[in-house]
């Protein structure tokens, strides 16, 4: 009994020298354990004088409570310094990139035409689409362009032979469409088309979208309405500039080429626009009655507007690209600038 | 149609600057596409006159000259031309003059004699493009000392307008003015036009024997010309200001006329006319040199001018070599004729030409202009080469002009066109001003269209015309109304977007190629395909159209490897051409390829190559995507690109759909590739077809897996093994896959390892031992007997 406080000191030393969980344990189980010291001096009280019991008994509890929070205190104490150790081993360096197949990206071009076709969609047009090889009937003669027209001219169309050819534009489809369903109608008609130019500003094969509407009472101011909130919403930019300016196209009637307000200038003029502060970007107009003529569409009745669009050109304006011929070159270094 | 913004202000001249003229055509429809200073810019250049010329002292091909330049001073000069001459009227660069490319001009000498001023050619002056041989001689009524610019008008510019096929009747100052006076309305007023009167009455008899193509022709003898005679200076510029060379004094004026009226003239050199001129389609074979030099041979649908004795020129597009004018040319035949579009559209592309005469009859030339310009042609060649005019000779036939076109117009249908009234007043103006004829009618008005309009024929025409004239900007704006129905959407459908979103998802850059490839290279992967070929490829590289997906791709990775990129994963959609042309399928596709590392370089991924399973994961992936993957097969198979033992055909619910496989070693390097590369393409309309899912219930009772590994062939397709299993292993059975195939230690040569895992499941109670053991004896059974699988200890 008279040795109690060596013994705690003694204990108290072990339990702040011990370094390992397994170490910790050993020495709970050295004092405080079944044969353990401290336990061994409280199973000795029998032997003190009856007055000395409850004094000796509490100090010995105390003295085991003491060193049963020592023990938990120094356990959590290594507990916590394992656990930071590990942690820091665990340390990675969160800067590297992460593992696995990055993603890739769609086409600029299907980029523009899926916007293009998205606004059109989401107010009731419908996406419509159909061969690329043509006969002369689909692609010139129902478009009121007969034979040896001015504006037909075998220096830009792709011949296989005297009637079959590749589409010139997807305005074909406009017309399949008309004569297989009754207005109202109202499509989009993006796809690929061919002529046979190839310079700097040409590739023998592009893109259009083209958009159709008929219904009872359309007019030409529908028409600027649709073009305007479309080029409004595909730039992004609600104060653009929009002027219609007189055309010709064979299958509409009036027609018109629109211009926008120069998108890289602002309309101050660049190398871009001509210095004219206008970009010419698309053609429509309302649709031609030989057209309705051949579709079999009264046009008496009925009233149409149409418009056409390339999409290299515009995805040109939307993303700054400078040079036409990039589009279909496939460079993965130019197609990864539209993940 | 190029031409000088004077020559049209002479007409009609609107108080508008250059460029706002330039932009008020362009809003009404004739595109202007360039505007341009007729000379570059110089100041100090008067006319002077030589008035002493002598040999320089030191130099051969020098000589001294004294200029009188108006100024009471006669400056001294040395001049380098050989054709410089006392008494010649010349452009003189004065001391402190700043020609064209800021060449100042000083006092200097010239090998020891001073020279104070230059006397100047057309090309130091910027009037020619080409290094003209000597100075620039003018007229003798050029005034001294005036300005140069102002002389010759050179403060000029050339407007060059883009005019669409139906604005025929613009191809001419005349008709351009018209126009302008139109938009200005401003009255408009060209030179004034009176007959010539004959001085002789010697003729050329003219037969038309095509009056339906030729419904008006008219000719004129005019005798004693002097073809030496040279064009005058303004005529010259007035032509250059155009686009138009001058070449000699006839061809000129015929030129100038053009320009000017809008009819294309042509004289023919008497001399050489023999009996007749006869316009009639030429007899098939008949052979023409041309004014170029080419000869041709005609077909029966070309109209010519010919005389007794053959074709002398294509009518409307351009004349015959042999009865042209010439330097010995005295007496010419000078003809005007209204030729219809019909008859001369297409002629001139049959022929490989392109010509102002046949670019106009093309389009239509005003009809009542034949007789005009014969008057205005004679009247000009008179003044410049002299000659004895003789009477007109002209064969018309009314019935065969373009009859008179009334055009209704109702008003109710322009303001629903327009979406707009007008006025009434505004209507007719504008009409009216256009030279149509204006008629009121019950229910709007109707206008005739005057002789030069060729593209009013129906209602549209004129609202076309009301609206640009009243200007597009000024139309309202509205948006269309709809009715709001719903369209039926089919959700079993898997939209291409999503295909290639998923493509994208797996690390695929999507390309778009051209659908004509080379011959050889679609060859060297396809050598059966036939597909169309085109009559004129832009190239013989993209002259057949693809009847796979593979070339393009193929190509675009040749591309990207020659450019350091060697992990190319790429991937399009698009249409392949399959069959002659009477038996043609354009077919949609989706196509991918793979080559080079698995994943990019990287701290952490293996480096290590893709092969047929990572194309075939990505593919299956995509297959997925309609729910039904059950419906799709893959079997060995041969495809002639592709490696014989790393091919499959794909079927869809039994029909081929596609192909994947790694590019065949020999094509491969037939192609001079030196990396593998994996592809795939399959039909875009299976590839979007699927299903609607269908709820199963979950069931509450335990699973029951076992695992069960086969010895099998080793050329034995895993594929027959799980379709044996599972035709076998009941309907309780939930999930089968495939998790070890293994050769090696421990498996005979020849033979293979393939572990699969199979679990079962009943929906309403707890499948005992005794029947899963059952199924498995009966999968074992049957896998033995008919593929010589043994089960593995």
């Amino acid at each position: 009994m008279d040795h109690l406080p060596t013994l705690v000191t003694e204990a108290r030393q072990a339990i702040q020298a011990a370094d390992t969980i397994p170490a910790l344990d050993e020495l709970r189980v050295r004092y405080l354990g079944k044969k353990g010291e401290i336990t061994a001096l409280l199973k000795g009280l029998g032997k003190l004088p009856p007055a000395e019991r409850p004094s000796a008994g509490e100090r010995i509890n105390q003295a085991k409570q003491e060193l049963a929070g020592e023990l938990e205190a120094r356990k959590a104490q290594l507990e916590k310094a394992a656990l930071e150790a590990r942690l820091a081993e665990e340390r990675l360096d969160v800067t590297l990139p992460g593992r696995g197949q990055p993603s890739g990206g769609l086409h600029p071009v299907t980029r523009t035409l899926e916007r293009i076709e998205g606004l059109f969609t989401r107010i009731g047009y419908d996406v419509a689409v159909g061969p690329e090889i043509e006969d002369d009937y689909h692609n010139f003669e129902a478009l009121n362009i007969p034979a040896h027209h001015p504006a037909r001219g075998m220096a830009d169309t792709f011949y296989f032979d005297a009637t079959r050819l590749l589409r010139t534009h997807t305005s074909p489809v406009q017309v399949r469409t008309m004569k297989a369903s009754e207005p109202p109608i109202r499509i989009v008609c993006p796809g690929r088309v061919y002529r046979s130019d190839s310079d700097l500003t040409h590739t023998p094969m592009f893109h259009q979208v083209e958009g159709l509407l008929v219904d009872e009472d359309v007019s030409f101011a529908d028409l600027k309405g649709t073009i305007e909130d479309f080029l409004h919403a595909f730039f992004e930019r609600e104060d653009l500039s929009v002027r219609f300016r007189p055309s010709y196209f064979p299958f509409t009637e009036p027609s018109a080429e629109v211009d926008i307000q120069c998108v890289m200038c602002n309309g101050d003029g660049c190398r871009v626009c001509g210095h004219s502060g206008w970009l010419e970007v698309m053609g429509c107009g309302m649709v031609h009655p030989e057209v309705f003529h051949h579709s079999g569409i009264d046009s008496e009745r009925y009233k149409g507007f149409a418009f056409g669009m390339g999409a290299e050109r515009l995805a040109m304006l939307r993303y700054g690209v400078n040079d036409l011929r990039l589009f279909f070159d496939n460079d993965l270094r130019f197609l990864r600038q539209f993940d | 149609m190029k031409f000088s913004e004077q020559w049209l202000r002479d007409w009609v001249s609107p108080a508008l600057a250059t460029q706002a003229l330039a932009d008020q055509i362009t809003m009404a429809g004739l595109e202007v596409d360039a505007v341009e200073p007729v000379a570059a810019a110089f100041e100090g250049v008067v006319v002077a006159e030589v008035v002493e010329k002598r040999q320089h002292p030191d130099a051969d091909k020098l000589s001294v000259c004294r200029v009188d330049d108006g100024s009471g001073e006669t400056p001294q000069v040395v001049c380098g031309a050989p054709n410089v001459a006392v008494g010649q009227r010349v452009p003189f660069a004065r001391v402190g003059a700043v020609l064209p490319g800021d060449f100042k001009i000083r006092k200097a000498k010239l090998r020891g004699v001073e020279s104070r001023g230059m006397i100047c050619s057309a090309s130091e002056l910027g009037l020619e493009e080409e290094t003209s041989p000597g100075i620039m001689e003018l007229p003798a009524t050029a005034p001294l000392g005036e300005g140069f610019r102002d002389w010759l008008g050179l403060d000029d510019h050339a407007i060059e307008v883009d005019l669409t096929p139906n604005r025929g009747d613009c191809l001419s100052v005349k008709g351009l003015a018209r126009e302008v006076g139109v938009l200005n309305r401003l009255p408009v007023e060209g030179p004034a036009l009176a007959p010539v009167a004959a001085t002789h009455d010697e003729t050329f008899p003219v037969r038309v024997e095509d009056p339906s193509r030729c419904p008006r022709y008219i000719g004129r003898l005019i005798k004693g010309v002097d073809v030496a005679a040279e064009t005058p200076l303004w005529m010259v510029e007035r032509l250059r200001r155009g686009g138009i060379r001058a070449i000699d004094p006839v061809v000129d004026v015929t030129n100038y006329v053009m320009l000017e009226l809008g009819q294309p003239l042509h004289a023919f050199d008497r001399a050489n006319l023999q009996g007749a001129v006869i316009v009639r389609l030429a007899r098939e074979g008949e052979r023409l040199v041309l004014l170029d030099g080419q000869e041709v041979r005609l077909d029966a649908a070309t109209l010519v001018i010919a005389d007794e004795r053959g074709p002398l020129a294509i009518a409307g597009v351009m004349g015959g070599e042999h009865s042209g004018v010439s330097a010995e040319t005295r007496d010419i035949f000078l003809e005007s004729a209204f030729f219809t579009p019909l008859a001369v559209a297409g002629q001139a592309r049959t022929y490989g030409l392109h010509t102002d005469a046949s670019h106009r009859f093309e389009r239509g030339v005003d009809f009542e202009l034949t007789r005009q310009a014969t008057e205005r042609a004679t009247a000009l060649l008179l003044e410049i080469v002299g000659g004895e005019p003789g009477p007109l000779v002209e064969v018309a036939s009314r019935e065969q002009l373009p009859s008179e076109r009334r055009v209704p117009l109702r008003a109710a249908r322009l303001e629903q066109a327009l979406g707009k009234a007008l006025p009434t007043e505004e209507v007719v103006e504008i009409l009216e001003r256009l030279g149509m004829v204006v008629e009121g009618r019950a229910d709007g008005w109707s206008a005739l269209a005057p002789s030069w309009r060729f593209d009013i024929a129906i209602e549209e025409d004129l609202i076309e015309e009301v609206a640009r004239i009243h200007g597009y900007n000024r139309l309202p704006v509205r948006r269309p109304a709809a009715r709001l129905a719903l369209r039926p959407d089919r959700e079993a459908r898997t939209p291409l977007a999503r295909l290639r979103r998923q493509m994208v998802a797996r690390g695929y850059q999507e390309a778009v190629t051209y659908s004509f490839v080379s011959p050889e290279l679609q060859q060297a992967l396809l050598p059966e395909a036939v597909s169309p070929a085109l009559a004129n490829p832009i190239s013989s590289d993209l002259s057949v159209m693809r009847a796979s997906l593979f070339p393009g791709l193929v190509r675009a990775l040749e591309y990207n490897l020659n450019r350091q990129q060697t992990r190319v994963r790429l991937f399009e959609t698009g249409l392949v051409f399959r069959g002659e042309l009477d038996d043609l399928s354009q077919v949609p596709m989706l196509g991918a390829l793979v080559c080079g590392t698995r994943e990019p370089e990287g701290w952490a991924g293996s480096q290590e190559e893709v092969d047929f399973f990572d194309l075939k994961g990505d593919l299956e992936s995509l297959l997925a995507m309609g729910g039904e993957a059950a419906a799709w097969r893959f079997e060995p198979a041969e495809h002639p690109a592709l490696h014989p033992g790393q091919c499959a055909r794909i079927l869809h619910r039994g029909e081929e759909a596609g192909w994947i496989g790694t590019l065949h070693p020999a094509v491969r390097a037939e192609l001079g590739l030196r990396v593998d590369a994996v592809l795939f393409e399959v039909r875009l309309d299976a590839l979007t077809q699927g299903q609607v899912p269908a709820f199963t219930p979950l069931s509450r009772f335990p699973e029951v897996r076992r695992d069960l590994a086969f010895l099998v062939d080793e050329d034995l397709p895993v594929q027959a093994l799980l379709d044996t299993i599972r035709g076998r292993a009941g309907e309780w059975l939930v999930e089968s896959h495939l998790f070890d195939v293994y050769r090696g230690k421990g498996v005979p040569e020849g033979r293979k390892s393939v572990a699969l895992g199979l679990t079962w499941q009943h929906p309403s109670r707890t499948l005992n031992d005794e029947e899963i053991n059952e199924l498995v004896d009966a999968i074992v059974g049957e896998s033995r007997q008919h593929l010589g699988a043994e089960l593995r200890g």
